[in-house]
C-alpha cells in the first residue's frame, strides 16, 4: 500500500474509532488527562446498538451494574435490564455529559501507519493522529461456518446482526444455530411465533438468572470472577473463546436454558457439523456438551456458595440451589433434509468477531485476529477496547469498559509523553 | 487448571504432561509442524479376513515411524459364516474410541494432578443389520448409537471424575471422528 499523499485535513493527538460505550469511556479518560482527541463514528453515537440489534434485546447485566466512568443508572428499576432504546439513550446522555468530541457520519475507509502515527481516511475527510484507539466493537462481522455457503438458495439465512423479529422470517420451520444468549433468546421468540425451531447446540455456558434470590451478575461481581485479568487466567486464548452465558434480561428475571426451551417444544440437536448434499448434519456430541455445561455451572455455584460463606452473607439470600441436569433426547437428530420443506430459514447465532478490514497495518495473526496484549496492540500507539476478555473477564460488558479504558489511557499517556511505557500488564 | 511441575511429583499416571504442554506451545508457534498424516496399509487375506498394518506416519515436518510395525487382523464372526480370524472392523472402531478416550482421561488427570488407580470401560455400538444387508434403505450401515461406560477409581470426587471424562471427549480425535462427518475419498490406483 502506498504512503498517503499530502497533508491530512485535520489532526488530533488521539483518534478513537467508534463512539459506542467503549469509545466514550476512553474519551472521558483522555479528557481527564487533558489529551486532545476525536471520536470518529460511522453513524450516530451508539450506532451498532441503534442499527444492528434485534427488537426484543435487553442487556444481560442489571441496571445497577450498567455504568460508565463517572456515570451510572439513576432510574427507579435498578434490578431491571435496559432495552436497546434505553441503552441508546443512556449512551447518548453520557456522550453529552462528557462533552465527547464526536464526528458523526465519519465512516472510516482506511487506517495507515505513518512515521508520525496514523493517517485515517474517512467519508468526511482525512485525519492524522499520533495514537489510535480501536473502539468499533467486538461484533463487527458474524462468524459463519464455512458450510453456510452450502445451504441451498431456497433457504433464507439470517445472522443476529440482520435479524429483528420473527415476522421477518418466512413461515415454516427454523434452524437456529448456536446456543449462547443470542441463540436461546432468538430460538424462544421464533418458536413462540409459530415457526417450529430446531436448535443446534455446541459448547455453551449455562447460568441461572437468579441464584439464591440474587442476580447472577451480583455473584460474578462479588466473587471477583469478572475482575479476573488476562494475566491471571492460565490460557487466555481459550478464555477469550468461551461463549457468552445463556442469559436473558426480562422484567420477570427468569432463567433461560435448554430445559426451558425443550419444555416449550424447541428441538435440540448437536452442533452444526456441515452440509452434505441437501442434508444438514449435526454432531453426535450433544450429550457431552450438555454434561460439560452442567458440570461447569455446578462448579460456578460452588464458587459462589464458598464466597457467600466466607463473606458471611446470610441476610437476604436464599438457600443453596442446584438445578436439574440438562435433559438431552436419547437419540438427538443427526441430520435434516433441507429439501423436505421442514425448515424455511436458518438463523446463525454463531458469534461475531471485530471487523478491522480498514486497518492496513501488520497487526493480525495468521487467522486474521488482532495481535494485542491486554489491548496494547502490536504497533506503536495503537490500542483496542471492547473485545471479549481484553483485559478482564468483564471487558465486553458495558461496565467492563471503565477499568480497561483507565488502564489503556494511562499507557497511551506515557506513549504520547515519550516516557518509558509500562508493560501492558502493569497498567 | 494447575500446571503440574516436576516438584509435585507424587501424581504419576505415566503421562508426560510437560512434554505435551511444550508441544502445544511449540506447535502454536509452528502450525505447519502440527500437520500430521496417519496411515494404515492393508492386504486382503481370504474371505472376509484382512490384515492391516501401521508403522509409518508423517508429522513435525518429516516422516516418522512407530518403534515397530503393528498388525491387526479383521474378519467377521462365525455367525456370519466367516472364519473369525480377528475382530470385526466395527469393533476396531470401538477399540479406537476406547483407546482415545482413555488416553485422554489419563492425560487430563495428570494435568489436573489426579492420581488414577484404575480406568476401565465397556464400549458398545448398536447396529441394525438391515442397513448393511440392504434390507431397509432407511436404516444406516453404521452404528445407530454408541454407549461408553467408564469405571474410574481415582483420588478424586465423582464430579472431578465426570469432568475428566467430559474433557477427554472434548479433546478426543476418535470421538470427533465418530460424532462428526468427515470428507472421504476412496479411489482405485
Amino acid at each position: 500500500m502506498g504512503v498517503p499523499h499530502g497533508k491530512a485535513d485535520r489532526s488530533a493527538s488521539v483518534i478513537i474509532i467508534g463512539a459506542g460505550h467503549a469509545g466514550l469511556a476512553m474519551s472521558r479518560c483522555l479528557s481527564e488527562r487533558s489529551i486532545d482527541h476525536v471520536l470518529l463514528e460511522r453513524g450516530e453515537v451508539g450506532n451498532s446498538w441503534r442499527q444492528e440489534r434485534w427488537d426484543s434485546l435487553r442487556l444481560l447485566t442489571p441496571n445497577w451494574l450498567t455504568r460508565l466512568p463517572g456515570f451510572r443508572y439513576q432510574g427507579s428499576d435498578p434490578d431491571g435490564f435496559m432495552s436497546v432504546a434505553e441503552l441508546v439513550a443512556f449512551i447518548d446522555t453520557y456522550a453529552g455529559k462528557i462533552d465527547a468530541p464526536v464526528e458523526t457520519g465519519a465512516t472510516v475507509r482506511s487506517v495507515i501507519p505513518t512515521s508520525a502515527g496514523y493517517r485515517i481516511e474517512t467519508a468526511r475527510g482525512s485525519w492524522s493522529s499520533k495514537a489510535l484507539v480501536l473502539a468499533s466493537g467486538a461484533f463487527g462481522a458474524p462468524n459463519l461456518p464455512a458450510a453456510a455457503e452450502a445451504i441451498p438458495a431456497g433457504i433464507r439465512q439470517f445472522t443476529a446482526k440482520d435479524y429483528r423479529n420473527p415476522a421477518q422470517l418466512p413461515e415454516g420451520g427454523v434452524l437456529v444455530v448456536g446456543a449462547s444468549a443470542t441463540g436461546l433468546q432468538l430460538a424462544e421468540e421464533i418458536h413462540r411465533s409459530g415457526r417450529p425451531v430446531t436448535m443446534a447446540v455446541g459448547e455453551h455456558v449455562r447460568m441461572p438468572r437468579l441464584y439464591r434470590g440474587l442476580d447472577i451478575q451480583y455473584w460474578l461481581n462479588g466473587t471477583g470472577l469478572l475482575d479476573e485479568t488476562w494475566r491471571q487466567v492460565d490460557d487466555i486464548v481459550r478464555a477469550r473463546r468461551v461463549p457468552s452465558p445463556q442469559l436473558v434480561g426480562t422484567p420477570e428475571r427468569r432463567s433461560l436454558d435448554l430445559n426451558a426451551l425443550t419444555d416449550q417444544g424447541v428441538v435440540i440437536v448437536g452442533r452444526f457439523a456441515g452440509v452434505a448434499g441437501r442434508k444438514v448434519q449435526f454432531s453426535g456430541g450433544l450429550r457431552n456438551h450438555c454434561v460439560m455445561a452442567d458440570l461447569k455451572q455446578t462448579r460456578l455455584l460452588d464458587t459462589v456458595d464458598a464466597y457467600a460463606r466466607d463473606a458471611g452473607l446470610t441476610l437476604g439470600i436464599g438457600a443453596v440451589e442446584r438445578f436439574e441436569a440438562t435433559r438431552v433426547p436419547s437419540s438427538p437428530r443427526l441430520e435434516m433434509d433441507l429439501g423436505s420443506g421442514e425448515i424455511a430459514s436458518v438463523v446463525w447465532a454463531t458469534g461475531f468477531r471485530p471487523d478491522y478490514h480498514w486497518l492496513k497495518a501488520p497487526v493480525f495473526d495468521r487467522r486474521g485476529r488482532l495481535r494485542h496484549e491486554g489491548g496494547v496492540v502490536a504497533a506503536p500507539g495503537l490500542y483496542a477496547l471492547g473485545h471479549t476478555f481484553l483485559r478482564r473477564r468483564k471487558s465486553s460488558f458495558i461496565h467492563g469498559a471503565e477499568d480497561d479504558a483507565r488502564d489503556l489511557s494511562s499507557h497511551l499517556a506515557c506513549y504520547l509523553a515519550g516516557t518509558r511505557m509500562p508493560l501492558a500488564e502493569a497498567v | 487448571m494447575n500446571m503440574p511441575t516436576k516438584t509435585t511429583g507424587s501424581i504419576d499416571n505415566g503421562v508426560n504432561v510437560e512434554a505435551l504442554l511444550g508441544a502445544r506451545e511449540a506447535l502454536t508457534e509452528a502450525p505447519e509442524a502440527a500437520q500430521f498424516r496417519w496411515k494404515a496399509s492393508s492386504r486382503w487375506m481370504r474371505g472376509t479376513h484382512t490384515r492391516s498394518a501401521c508403522q509409518g506416519f508423517f508429522g513435525l515436518g518429516e516422516a516418522q515411524s512407530h518403534r515397530t510395525e503393528f498388525t491387526f487382523d479383521t474378519d467377521h464372526p462365525e455367525v456370519f459364516a466367516s472364519e473369525d480370524k480377528g475382530a470385526t472392523p466395527v469393533e476396531m472402531v470401538l477399540v479406537g474410541l476406547a483407546g482415545c478416550l482413555t488416553a485422554g482421561i489419563a492425560t487430563v488427570a495428570q494435568n489436573r494432578e489426579i492420581q488414577l488407580k484404575s480406568v476401565t470401560a465397556v464400549i458398545e455400538g448398536s447396529m441394525d443389520l438391515a442397513g448393511i444387508l440392504g434390507i431397509d434403505g432407511d436404516v444406516r450401515n453404521g452404528f445407530e448409537d454408541v454407549q461408553v461406560t467408564f469405571e474410574v477409581d481415582a483420588d478424586a470426587t465423582r464430579e472431578e471424575i465426570e469432568a475428566l471424562v467430559a474433557q477427554s471427549q472434548k479433546r478426543s480425535a476418535v470421538y470427533d471422528i465418530v460424532t462428526n462427518p468427515t470428507n472421504i475419498t476412496v479411489q482405485v490406483k
